[in-house]
């Protein structure tokens, strides 16, 4: 959120009148710009028309990168770089390398999905943005408009109090 | 959030209360002064740490000859206490991620608190392998890297190596998962606070906002990372039990070990998770979140888990006999009857007579034999280790080697160290973080919420009538 631009927003006292709200917004082709909560609403994403995290598809790459990353890493070091006979066993021991090879894709495919998750929501150690309401991360659900891509502000006024909106405020972000 | 609620199932949550109550309530023991009995655990712990730290430090600087060690048995309090330490952390991972795949509600109000004991159980149980070999100041030899030693890869054939990398992951992806649900609820901390701690709060929260994409990231990721621990969990102790089950020691050597391992576990895990929580909610009055249903529900998992353990020490006794193999004969018949017969039969006592005591509901649900018990089943899993430890290292294949062990000062010292590491951090961590994860309690509200909960009965059947979306009738549902 680097661009300076006001913000309209309302606030809603339980997630069943949010969901209602957005379904009225909806109706009334007003543009949502995001939706706050203080936990995730279970049949918001539809009605926001969020598509499904593709972050599952990430993991499973990461995770392949792992599985490769230790299977092809041990063979080329107990076949190539220094073949070492342990135990009569052959040097190509597939059995053994299957729990190293197991903990490494799954130590890929959560570091690669979580450092993914918070890169994408612009989130991490240091960073600050800038919150419409304390109150969000209490008990108040909010919905935000931005000024400039809606033409009406009295429109978005209306709506606010029409849907039960218990506060509606602005704000530069 | 109209889910079929059982009309058989008590609320999880009590009091009454609205989402704002939730956030007071769980935020309270963050934001006031510590109390004085806090004061005082701390510096017990506190002492604990240090004295385990100097144990630790007189280790490295005399040797492991400070140890009662001897060439019968490479193996004692050391390997002991890293096995029931990793035991107890398996609760954790099996609250947070088994119990959120199987969508169990009651997870909810111990889950934070079962994690951060995973978490800090795994720091102890690691500090073991450590100092056991002796040359710490070596340790990282342990992990493949290029080096000028040839380069010299360590040998990914043993079982002790793939324990290195089970625990490390086991450690890592526990704490992804952990401080994942930590972000929003430090946010909701964070947007209370003033000054400084809103700073602190600020830097822990990664700037958390609440967004609703934010939100669905946040679930799939948290899901992805459960499905995944589950696996990961039930092969850290798998492995764990190789370190035994590959090696060709009577009493070691037995296709049984990795279930077996993993079901005591799962059962010396929630025994801590017990005497943690029950001491946690008295003293940061959390009953309306942690409620009597909670307790019930772990002392179930503790009977099953229990009675598993039950069978594995049962089924190994009789394989011992039906094999027909005179050293694996011994080495049992030594268990229960030889020198550390104490050990087997403490054990035995604590591990599989007592939890049969939860066979019936009254002590389920009571507070003060649930501490009780789980206070024997700690006792009683940290006897199992050393009973699979110690007797069967002390009687080998030859007489002549024949030996006995009892430990040092140095180490009951460093056992002594990790019990103060496991409390001080653990007691860092209940004034920090909220110890209940505040914003999914909030999204189960409606659903396990004692004012809620017939009301959402007839939404249940009325969502079941007509399906997708059903707003209109829960609107008389809140306040």
């Amino acid at each position: 959120m680097s661009e300076n631009k006001e913000v309209i927003y309302g606030l809603y006292n339980d997630e069943t009148e949010l969901l209602r709200a957005v379904k009225e917004a909806n109706s009334q082709q007003l543009e949502i710009m995001d939706v706050f909560t203080p936990f995730p609403v279970h049949g918001l994403d539809a009605l926001l028309h969020l598509s499904e995290s593709r972050l599952h598809e990430g993991g499973f790459v990461y995770g392949l990168l792992g599985t490769l990353t230790a299977f092809l890493g041990m063979t080329w070091i107990f076949t190539k770089d220094w073949p070492i006979v342990i135990g009569g066993k052959p040097y190509w021991s597939v059995p053994a390398f299957i729990p190293i090879t197991f903990e490494m894709t799954v130590l890929f495919a959560a570091w690669g999905m979580t450092i993914t998750c918070y890169i994408i929501c612009g989130l991490g150690p240091g960073i600050t943005n800038k919150v419409l309401d304390d109150r969000i991360t209490d008990d108040k659900f909010c919905i935000a408009f931005n000024k400039s891509s809606i033409g009406d502000v009295n429109k978005v006024n209306d709506f606010f109090r029409s849907t039960g909106a218990a506060e509606v405020n602005s704000k530069v972000m | 959030m109209s889910v079929i609620v059982s009309p058989f199932r008590e609320p999880l949550i009590r009091g009454g209360k609205t989402y704002h109550q939730i956030t007071e309530d769980l935020c309270a023991a963050t934001e006031r002064a510590p109390s004085l009995a806090w004061t005082i655990a701390f510096a017990v712990a506190g002492a604990a740490l240090s004295f385990g730290s100097f144990c630790i430090i007189w280790t490295i600087w005399v040797g492991i000859g400070s140890w009662n060690l001897n060439r019968t048995i490479g193996w004692g309090w050391d390997i002991t206490n890293f096995v029931w330490w990793i035991g107890i952390g398996h609760a954790g991972t099996l609250i947070s991620a088994i119990l959120l795949l199987f969508r169990q509600k009651w997870r909810t109000g111990v889950n934070r608190a079962a994690e951060a004991m995973t978490i800090f159980a795994v720091i102890c149980a690691a500090l073991f392998p450590g100092i056991h070999v002796g040359r710490m100041w070596v340790i990282y030899f342990f992990f493949p890297y290029p080096n000028t030693r040839g380069p010299l890869w360590p040998n990914f054939n043993s079982p002790l190596l793939w324990d290195l990398f089970a625990i490390s992951t086991y450690f890592s992806v526990s704490l992804l998962f952990w401080y994942t649900g930590l972000v929003p609820d430090f946010a909701t901390v964070r947007d209370r606070a003033k000054g400084f701690r809103k700073k602190f709060y600020n830097f822990l929260s990664f700037g958390w906002t609440g967004s609703a994409k934010h939100w669905q990231r946040w679930e799939s990721l948290s899901l992805v990372l459960a499905g995944i621990s589950t696996p990961l969990v039930l092969s850290v102790h798998t492995i764990v039990s190789f370190d035994f089950a590959t090696s060709v020691i009577p009493g070691w050597h037995t296709t049984i070990f990795p279930p077996y391992f993993v079901a005591g576990a799962i059962f010396s895990g929630f025994a801590m998770v017990q005497t943690l929580m029950l001491i946690t909610r008295k003293v940061l009055k959390l009953e309306d979140y942690i409620t009597v249903e909670h307790i019930e529900s772990m002392n179930k998992v503790i009977l099953l888990t229990g009675t598993i353990v039950g069978v594995a020490y049962l089924t190994e006794l009789f394989i011992a006999w039906y094999s027909g193999y005179v050293y694996e004969q011994f080495a049992f018949f030594n268990r229960a009857l030889g020198p550390y017969w104490w050990a087997y039969f403490g054990m035995m006592t604590c591990n599989v007579l007592s939890p049969q005591l939860f066979w019936i509901r009254k002590f389920r649900r009571s507070i003060y034999w649930t501490f009780l018990m789980s206070i024997f089943v700690n006792i009683g899993m940290w006897f199992e280790r050393f009973v699979i430890i110690a007797t069967s290292l002390a009687r080998d294949y030859l007489p002549s080697s024949w030996s006995l062990y009892r430990p040092t000062w140095v180490e009951v010292g460093i056992f002594i160290g990790t019990l103060g590491i496991f409390f001080t951090f653990y007691l860092i961590f209940v004034r920090v973080a909220p110890v209940v994860a505040i914003a999914e309690v909030k999204a189960i509200l409606k659903s396990v919420g004692d004012q809620y909960e017939t009301k959402n009965d007839a939404i249940a059947i009325e969502a079941a009538k007509n399906p997708p979306v059903h707003l209109e009738e829960e609107e008389h549902a809140h306040h």
